[in-house]
C-alpha cells in the first residue's frame, strides 16, 4: 500500500497531470454549458431565432440593471427580481407548509389503514394528474382572490408526492418492527415517535424533495395567469405583454437557478436525516 | 437449585394438570390458493417452568409456527395453547421474543433499545431504576462499552447480545428464541451460548429456542423436541437431556451419554425423517 501511495504522488507532482486531474471534474460541464451558450449566440446572431443572444443580456440596458440591481424597489410591481423572487418564495412556503402538513398527516392516516387507502387511492390517483395550471381556473373559482388561489394551487400540486411517499413509508416498517412492538405492548403514541416516523422519514423526505421542485413549477403557472402580483412568474408574463424578450430570458434563467437550489437545499436535508440514522 | 436435586422427569407419565406451559392438541391449517396446507397437526406438549427447550426439525415443519403460536403471532386453528391456565391470544411482554432478524431499532443505539422495551413495558418505574436495568442487562451481555452505538454500528454478534438483553431485560416468563445464532460464526455462537446460559441461570425464565444445530441444543437443553417432516407436521420424539447444570462443554461432549444422544438427534433427522428435498 504505502509503495502504490508513494509512486502515485510521484506521478502527481508533475504539474500536467495534476492540471489534467483537477479539470476533469469541472471541464465537461464547462464544455456543455459553454457549447451550448455558443450555439445560441450564434443562432440569435445570424438572425435563425428571434431570441436575443446570451451576450445581449448584459448589452442590453434593461436586462443589465436587472442583473445587476436585484435589490431596487420602485413600489407597485416594479421591483427587483430578488424581491419579485422573495414574493413567489413566500407563495411557496405557504403552499408547501400546507402541503407538508396535510401530505404527511394524511400519508400516514392511509398508510395504517388499508381501508381508507382503496376508498381513496382511486381519487388521489386522479387528482394528481391534473396539471398545476388546470387548477388555477378552479383555485380562482373557488377563492376569488389571486394570492389564496395561488397558494391553494401550490399545495394542491405539491400535496400528491408527499402523501403517497409518506404512506408508502409507512406501510413499508418492517414487520419485525412491528412485532416487537406487539410484544412490548407500546402505546400508539410511543409506536408513532420511536417506529413509525424514525422508519418512514426517508420516504416523507423523498417526497418533499420532489414535492419543492413541483411546488416552485407551479407558482411560475399560477402566478402568470394571476396579474397584477409581484412575483418572478408575472414578472415573466408582464415582460411578454410589453415584448421585453430579453426580461423573459433572464426570468426563466432566474427560475431554474432558484429551482436547482431548493432542489439541492432539500437534497442535503435529505442526507443529513439520513446520516442521523 | 431444585432442577440439579431432581432432575426432569422424562416424559413417561401423562403432563401433570397444572402444567405451566401447555400445548392441548394444537393444529395449524393455512388456507393456500391450492386449498388448506396443514402445518402442524395435534401436538400435545407440556413444558415446566424455568425448563429450557429446543425444537429441532428440518425446514418447514412448522417449528416457528409452533413458538409463534406461544408468543401470539399466530393463533391454533384447533386446540390451544395454555400459559398459567389461560389460553393465549396475543403477543405480550410476558412471553418475550429473540427475533431472525434481531429486529433491533436502527435509529437508536444498543443502550436506547433496550431502554425502550423497559420504558414500554414498565412504564411507572421511577427513572432510575429503568436506567439501572438497561446498564445491567447491557453488561450482562458484555456491552458496556458499546452501549452508545447505534446498531448499524455493532457486529451481527453484538446486535445479537443487544437483542438477548432487551429481551431478558422485561423479565420476561417465557422467553422464545426462532434460530438465535443461526448467523453467526462459530466462535461468537459457543460465546453467546455460554452466557445465554449463564444469565439463563440467573434469572430462569422459561426458554424455547428453535435450532438447526445438535450440538447446541445438546449444550442448552434440558429436553429436545424433534419435529417431523412437514405438511402437518408431529412431534416424532423428545430426548431428555439429563446433564447437570452448570453445564461445561468439555465435560459433557466426554459423557458417553452425548454421542448417544447425538446419535439419537442424528438418527431421527437423517434417516428415519431425512429430508427428501434438497434445501
Amino acid at each position: 500500500m504505502v509503495s502504490i501511495n508513494t509512486t502515485r504522488k510521484g506521478a502527481s507532482t508533475n504539474p500536467f497531470s495534476k492540471l489534467l486531474r483537477s479539470t476533469g471534474n469541472w471541464l465537461p460541464p464547462f464544455l456543455g454549458v459553454g457549447s451550448f451558450l455558443l450555439v445560441w449566440q450564434i443562432l440569435s446572431m445570424t438572425g435563425l431565432i428571434a431570441l436575443p443572444a446570451p451576450t445581449s443580456l448584459f448589452t442590453e440596458e434593461r436586462t443589465r440593471n436587472l442583473i445587476f440591481y436585484p435589490f431596487y424597489d420602485r413600489g407597485g410591481l416594479d421591483k427587483g427580481l430578488f424581491w419579485q423572487t422573495m414574493a413567489s418564495l413566500g407563495r411557496v412556503a405557504q403552499g408547501y407548509t400546507l402541503a407538508a402538513l396535510v401530505g404527511i398527516g394524511v400519508g400516514i392516516t392511509i398508510g395504517l389503514k388499508p381501508g381508507i387507502n382503496r376508498a381513496f387511492d382511486p381519487l388521489f390517483q386522479f387528482l394528481r394528474m391534473v396539471a398545476p395550471l388546470a387548477w388555477v381556473p378552479i383555485a380562482l373559482v373557488l377563492f376569488q382572490k389571486n394570492q389564496p388561489a395561488a397558494i391553494f394551487v401550490i399545495f394542491i400540486t405539491a400535496v400528491w408526492p408527499i402523501l403517497i411517499n409518506t404512506a408508502e413509508g409507512v406501510r413499508q416498517i418492517p414487520q419485525d418492527y412491528r412485532n416487537v412492538a406487539l410484544v412490548l405492548q407500546m402505546s400508539s403514541r410511543r409506536f408513532f415517535t420511536k417506529v413509525l416516523i424514525p422508519s418512514a422519514l426517508p420516504y416523507i423526505f423523498t417526497g418533499l424533495r420532489i414535492s419543492i421542485g413541483l411546488a416552485w413549477l407551479a407558482i411560475i403557472a399560477a402566478e402568470i395567469v394571476m396579474p397584477g402580483t409581484v412575483g418572478i412568474g408575472f414578472f415573466i408574463w408582464d415582460a411578454y405583454q410589453q415584448n421585453y424578450v430579453g426580461e423573459i430570458v433572464l426570468g426563466v434563467i432566474w427560475i431554474g437557478a432558484i429551482g436547482l437550489v431548493l432542489d439541492r437545499l432539500m437534497a442535503w436535508l435529505q442526507t443529513r436525516i439520513s446520516a442521523g440514522q | 437449585m431444585s432442577t440439579l436435586i431432581q432432575p426432569p422427569l422424562p416424559g413417561l407419565a401423562a403432563p401433570p394438570a397444572e402444567a405451566f406451559l401447555r400445548f392441548e392438541n394444537v393444529s395449524k391449517v393455512y388456507p393456500t390458493a391450492k386449498g388448506p396446507y396443514p402445518v402442524l397437526d395435534g401436538i400435545d406438549l407440556s413444558v415446566n417452568e424455568s425448563e429450557f427447550m429446543c425444537v429441532i426439525g428440518h425446514s418447514g415443519c412448522g417449528k416457528s409456527t409452533l413458538l409463534n403460536m406461544v408468543s401470539g403471532f399466530a393463533t391454533p386453528s384447533d386446540g390451544r395453547v395454555v400459559l398459567h391456565g389461560s389460553a393465549i391470544t396475543k403477543p405480550g411482554p410476558d412471553r418475550m421474543v429473540v427475533f431472525q432478524g434481531y429486529a433491533l431499532l436502527p435509529w437508536f443505539s444498543a443502550y436506547e433499545n433496550v431502554y425502550l422495551a423497559i420504558d414500554s413495558v414498565k412504564p411507572d418505574l421511577p427513572e432510575r431504576e429503568k436506567r439501572e436495568i438497561t446498564r445491567e442487562h447491557l453488561a450482562m451481555v458484555g456491552l458496556t462499552e458499546a452501549a452508545d452505538k447505534k446498531i448499524p454500528q455493532l457486529s451481527g454478534g453484538m446486535k445479537q447480545r443487544v437483542a438477548i438483553a432487551r429481551a431478558l431485560a422485561i423479565r420476561p416468563e417465557v422467553l422464545i428464541l426462532d434460530e438465535p445464532f443461526g448467523a453467526l460464526d462459530a466462535i461468537t455462537k459457543e460465546e453467546l451460548q455460554e452466557e445465554l446460559l449463564t444469565i439463563w441461570n440467573t434469572q430462569k425464565c422459561t426458554v424455547l429456542m428453535i435450532t438447526h444445530d445438535i450440538d447446541e441444543a445438546l449444550f442448552l437443553a434440558d429436553r429436545l423436541v424433534m419435529m417431523t417432516n412437514g405438511p402437518a407436521a408431529k412431534i416424532g420424539e423428545i430426548l431428555d437431556i439429563t446433564f447437570p447444570r452448570p453445564r461445561n462443554r468439555e465435560e459433557i461432549m466426554e459423557d458417553p451419554l452425548y454421542y448417544d444422544l447425538r446419535n439419537q438427534a442424528l438418527d431421527f433427522l437423517y434417516s428415519r425423517f431425512a429430508h427428501d428435498d434438497t434445501e
